[in-house]
């Protein structure tokens, strides 16, 4: 039997079994089997990501809904939710919250759930709110420091200092968003 | 893959990965030259002053030739993502392979722990408290309602991935593989060939593990992928119990001249090895061949593999030559040799 590539010989004989419309069978020589399983390690989670995904979307979202969601952009990296949908990986923690409406239904189609069960780490300063907290002090403080508000400045950065030292409390109650109510709920939501 | 530990006649290993990230860096795909070497930088400060890593190593894998690269993939030590990527990035490894912390690959960290036979729960244990100890040095990205963040959301939660490594050879051969694969689904346990997905020409390995990590603790993940092992154990034995009924003698043959073609083949591949390998290693299971130990079956696995062999040989080799070299090698440790002689 030839692969199903080239003229060489078919010594591999794949089944695939996460194909949606069943197992089906691939024959195929020693390279172009190479080419495939290392492809299946990396690729397949995130290309299996963006079928998923785009057969979602394409269900629950009409074309301009689409195209809204797609221009998103976080303001931490910058990423687009059209960059994720691409290539099926965040480009930081923010992301989550930035497009959280378009995340949900993913998450849950994917684990059926959206609260965390598990452990927690003791120390839980690495929040991506508190990240974007910090971000929006520091463009404020470059802000005054332009505008040569200097006592400004000097608040802002005292400020700074206190979100990046301090625990949870020291930042959150100035969380202008209202992602408080969500994000300290212990309910789980499904 | 010692060959020892509970069920270690289907049961290869047992694996626990966890995925976490640096809350002070963007994922992976967004960042510059420089962010992948503070990160690693500080996973190295950070593992410095922990107990864990007295005896553990750091190796920096850019700086890597491409064969020791695959030999620690062909080890299960690093992925295929760390090994091709570009830029900063390490694996940390236990001396005795029992945990390995891969740093910048998918995300900024993904810890694994190994057990050899069915032992998730003490596999766990040991995840745990490496996490533990990594968590009191570096600040993971964490949020309340999702978890650990991850750059895939399908990591999100508790990054948690638990995995065993199955030998099936006669659910493969009785063709009722597809079948027990597709019930695993169903219920959200992911099946996957050691090698890629459903490859039956790969020694006939196969590696469950859990399809979801949000909404459930870690050790109800556990449980999930533990609980179904026992039924997978039950069906292959009754496939191999079938296929002694069915015509012992068939069997016996089969699995004989397995072990024929690997004792006398000239040039062979590392495909044609692990699938004749496979068939003696269900052979000595099953009492057919007696003058074969079950951990000398399990090394020549890793051994035969192209980096190993090149290792073993202590020079690149072209594939003819390696497949000269596999037969020579294999002749060696299958022919009535003291078990000493394999490390």
């Amino acid at each position: 039997m030839k692969c199903q590539h080239c003229e060489k010989p078919a010594t591999f004989h794949i089944t695939e079994l996460t194909d949606p419309n069943g197992p089906s069978v691939l024959h195929l020589c020693e390279e172009h089997a190479r080419t495939f399983l290392s492809n299946e390690g990396t690729a397949t989670p995130a290309s299996a990501l963006s079928s998923m995904l785009a057969k979602q979307l394409k269900i629950e979202k009409a074309a301009e809904e689409l195209a809204t969601a797609d221009k998103k952009t976080c303001p931490i990296c910058g990423i687009t939710f059209a960059d994720f949908r691409k290539g099926g990986r965040l480009g930081c923690g923010y992301d989550y919250i930035a497009f959280e409406d378009d995340l949900e239904p993913l998450l849950v189609n994917i684990h059926g759930a959206l609260q965390h069960m598990g452990k927690e780490p003791t120390n839980r300063s690495g929040s991506p709110e508190r990240q974007h907290r910090l971000m929006q002090l520091k463009v404020e403080m470059k802000d005054a420091i332009g505008k040569e508000d200097y006592e400004t400045a000097s608040r802002l950065r005292d400020k700074i200092t206190e979100v990046e030292t301090g625990d949870e409390s020291s930042w959150i109650e100035h969380e202008p968003e209202e992602l408080d109510d969500d994000f300290q709920s212990e309910t789980p939501i499904v | 893959m010692r060959g020892q530990g509970p069920e270690s006649d289907i049961v290869m290993s047992s694996r626990i990965r966890l995925a976490r990230n640096l809350s002070d860096f963007p994922f992976i795909r967004k960042c510059t030259p420089k962010d992948r070497i503070a990160i690693a930088t500080s996973v190295h400060h950070a593992l410095d002053s922990l107990p864990l890593s007295s005896d553990a190593e750091y190796v920096d894998v850019a700086k890597l030739g491409d064969l020791d690269r695959q030999f620690l993939m062909e080890r299960q030590l690093i992925s295929h993502e760390l090994s091709e990527s570009q830029g900063a990035r390490a694996v940390i490894l236990d001396p005795n392979e029992r945990f390995s912390i891969m740093v910048n690959e998918e995300d900024h960290l993904r810890l694994q722990v190994m057990q050899s036979g069915l032992d998730l729960e003490s596999a766990w244990q040991r995840m745990d408290q490496l996490d533990n100890q990594l968590e009191s040095k570096l600040i993971y990205s964490y949020n309340k309602r999702l978890g650990y963040l991850t750059a895939c959301p399908t990591n999100v939660g508790t990054g948690l991935r638990v995995s065993v490594m199955l030998h099936l050879p006669a659910l493969v051969a009785t063709k009722q593989i597809d079948k027990v694969f597709r019930a695993l689904n169903k219920i959200n346990v992911a099946v996957r060939g050691l090698f890629g997905e459903g490859s039956q020409f790969m020694g006939d390995f196969y590696q469950i593990s859990n399809q979801t990590t949000l909404g459930k603790n870690e050790l109800a993940l556990v449980a999930k992928v533990r609980e179904v092992v026992p039924r997978l154990i039950d069906y292959e034995r009754k496939a191999r119990e079938f296929l002694v009924n069915e015509s012992r003698q068939d069997l016996h043959d089969n699995v004989s001249r397995a072990l024929g073609i690997l004792c006398t083949a000239k040039k062979i591949s590392s495909e044609e090895t692990m699938h004749y390998l496979s068939k003696v290693r269900m052979g000595v299971n099953l009492g057919l061949i007696d003058d074969v130990k079950i951990p000398t079956v399990n090394k020549l696995f890793i051994h035969t593999q192209p980096a190993h062999l090149q290792k073993l040989c202590g020079h690149k080799l072209s594939v003819t030559d390696r497949n000269i070299e596999r037969a020579n090698y294999l002749q060696l440790h299958l022919t009535k040799r003291p078990e000493s002689e394999i490390n």
